[in-house]
């Protein structure tokens, strides 16, 4: 058997989503190689021929792979995975984008979100918000998966796999990157942090928001989530959202700030190791996950609480 | 311009699921079942799209039993032009979705495709995907704004580090955020016009599409529950916690 990953990149660096991914290949079994499709990508691809058990570093570099348009790295996912028998990607943004596309295009099935590796050919994977864990077994040649990197730990660094350039194809010609517009911040990525302080509508507004929980995410070296209300109500940016359909975390200490713990919520953060809730309700349905819970107004008890942490 | 919407019958977001005793399957026996929340944010964009006049006509599609016949119903009532049912019993996975929905596409000849980013059931986010594929039309996936622009429409998607925005030429397929808009409520009045817009049937057999499904559901189970957490009396009772017994700071 033998692993294709596709890696996360921004061509300049290798997201930490390619080695979480790279850990659940090993649990399959096999040789890996990893994909890096980008543009003057190299020092992605050296970073990843660096991680422990990548046997083979493949780099597609061209102009049109630049933005990692699914149109365009499509094809050179599809030409390859024929002489794979698994091709992971992170579930990511980037990861769901393309690897659907490359699945219909092989004629296969592709398991979404996968938690465990059963066998190599049987994989479990969350549905319902999480609220049901399925064992799903693939009968296709390929199997296409989409990992949760939550579920898998990063794998180790100090390999020193080979780079070998291949073909990057050509510019499909049916899309083009028009701009990005990305949160700035010096804190911890949301999927890598330790500690992550998450507000949710009773913020009440964006200056809110950001003036009571960047206090404290400061102090405690956080990065800073949000309930889908938070960012609908626009206090915090889509990218800060956690759950069902935004991002799933599961850091060392989940705080969760006037959030009521809808399922779709708990779906993003129910894996974290210590959840706190703060919130004024003590029905409200966070308590129901939370470790440590604390029925308080959150406009007192978060300055209260870097009062605490300084002293 | 033509717009082709995709709606999925599911479990109504507010209901939480259980297994059925042997591990099988989720019993869905007697649950609320709604439009995808993701699949009406897509009707919605095409009404707005048809109401901006940028788009002349708005056919949905369903898949599946016999009951997305009362989904297609409320798609119409939302202010879509006629309906399509892909009637089956089959359980209908991605792929075979993206197939039919591509055979309808060659039919219909719609210019954009709408669907929602994710159905809140398998949570797999595929379809949309696979058909672009399937077309050989570019996709804007996780849209939080659409423009069209002459023959191109320009998608701002919803990305891990933020926004992200992409020119597609059309025929084009889009799938939706949370942030593109927000649905409209039916009125009474337009659920009862919706009784008259067409709607017409049609099976996978009818349109030549193999919809078995490729992937095999050995089991299903629910996840173990986080054990029950303690209420804390005071801040410095926390930190305290937090400290001594987590050892997370
Ligand atoms: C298709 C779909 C997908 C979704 N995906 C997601 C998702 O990915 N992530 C997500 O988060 N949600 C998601 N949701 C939304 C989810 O159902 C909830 O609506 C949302 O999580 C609620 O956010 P909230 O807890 O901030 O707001 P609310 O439910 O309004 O809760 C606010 C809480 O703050 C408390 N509070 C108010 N004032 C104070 C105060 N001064 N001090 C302390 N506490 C206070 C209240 O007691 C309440 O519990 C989704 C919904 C749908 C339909």
């Amino acid at each position: 058997m033998s692993i294709l990953v596709i890696a996360e990149h921004d061509n300049g660096s290798l997201k930490a989503a390619t080695l979480n991914t790279v850990t659940a290949a090993q649990k399959i079994g096999g040789d890996i190689h990893v994909l890096v499709a980008g543009h003057n990508a190299a020092a992605a691809a050296q970073a990843a021929a660096q991680i422990a058990g990548v046997a083979k570093v493949l780099l597609a570099d061209a102009a049109h792979l630049g933005h990692q348009l699914a149109e365009n790295v499509t094809p050179v996912v599809v030409e390859l995975a024929r002489g794979y028998s698994h091709v992971l990607a992170p579930a990511t943004t980037h990861g769901k984008n393309l690897l659907p596309r490359v699945a219909a295009l092989l004629d296969v099935a592709q398991i979404s979100d996968v938690i465990a590796v059963e066998s190599a050919d049987t994989f479990v994977r969350p549905i319902y918000a999480g609220n049901v864990i399925a064992t799903v077994q693939s009968s296709d040649a390929i199997k296409l998966m989409t990992v949760r990197t939550t579920a898998f730990d990063a794998a180790a660094t100090g390999g020193s796999a080979t780079v070998e350039s291949i073909g990057a194809g050509s510019d499909a010609g049916k899309s083009s990157f028009v701009s990005q517009e990305l949160t700035k911040s010096s804190r911890p990525e949301l999927g890598a942090a330790k500690i992550i302080v998450s507000g949710g509508r009773a913020l009440a507004s964006s200056e809110q928001f950001h003036g009571v929980l960047e206090p404290l995410a400061d102090k405690l070296g956080a990065a800073i989530g949000a309930s889908r209300a938070a960012v609908d109500a626009g206090y915090a940016p889509n990218d800060y959202q956690v759950g069902q359909t935004g991002k799933i975390v599961a850091p060392q200490l989940y705080l969760a700030v006037g959030i009521s713990g809808a399922i779709q919520h708990l779906a993003g953060m129910k894996d974290s190791k210590v959840i706190v809730a703060i919130n004024k309700d003590e029905e409200a349905p966070i308590f129901q996950v939370a470790d440590y819970g604390l029925v308080a107004d959150l406009f007192t008890a978060v300055p209260e609480l870097i009062a605490e942490l300084n002293k | 311009m033509k717009i082709l919407v995709a709606v999925k019958r599911v479990v109504d977001y507010n209901v939480k699921v259980r297994c059925k005793t042997d591990g099988s399957d989720v019993d869905v026996a007697n649950v609320k079942m709604s439009m995808n929340p993701f699949d009406e944010i897509a009707v919605e964009e095409a009404v707005r799209l048809k109401e901006a006049g940028k788009a002349s006509e708005i056919v949905v599609a369903s898949l599946g039993v016999k009951q997305c016949e009362e989904t297609l119903r409320t798609a119409l009532a939302m202010g879509a032009d006629r309906a399509i049912h892909v009637e089956t019993d089959t359980e209908l996975q991605p792929l075979a979705v993206a197939k039919l929905l591509k055979a309808l596409a060659d039919k219909e000849q719609p210019q954009l495709v709408i669907l929602g980013k994710q159905a809140i059931d398998d949570d797999a986010n595929q379809t949309g995907q696979m058909l672009a594929a399937l077309m050989n039309a570019p996709q804007g996936t996780f849209a939080s704004k659409v423009e069209l622009a002459g023959d191109k429409v320009n998608v701002t998607r919803e990305i891990d580090g933020g926004l992200e925005t992409v020119s597609l030429s059309l025929p084009a397929i889009v799938t939706t955020d949370l942030r593109l808009n927000e649905p409209r409520y039916v009125k009474l009045p337009n659920i009862m016009a919706a009784k008259k817009k067409p709607l017409d049937k049609t099976t996978p057999a009818e349109l030549g599409v193999d919809a078995a499904p490729r992937l095999k559901t050995l089991k299903v189970a629910e996840p173990p529950v986080r054990k029950a957490g303690i209420k804390v009396a005071s801040v410095a009772e926390l930190v305290a916690k937090l400290k001594n017994e987590a050892k997370v700071i």
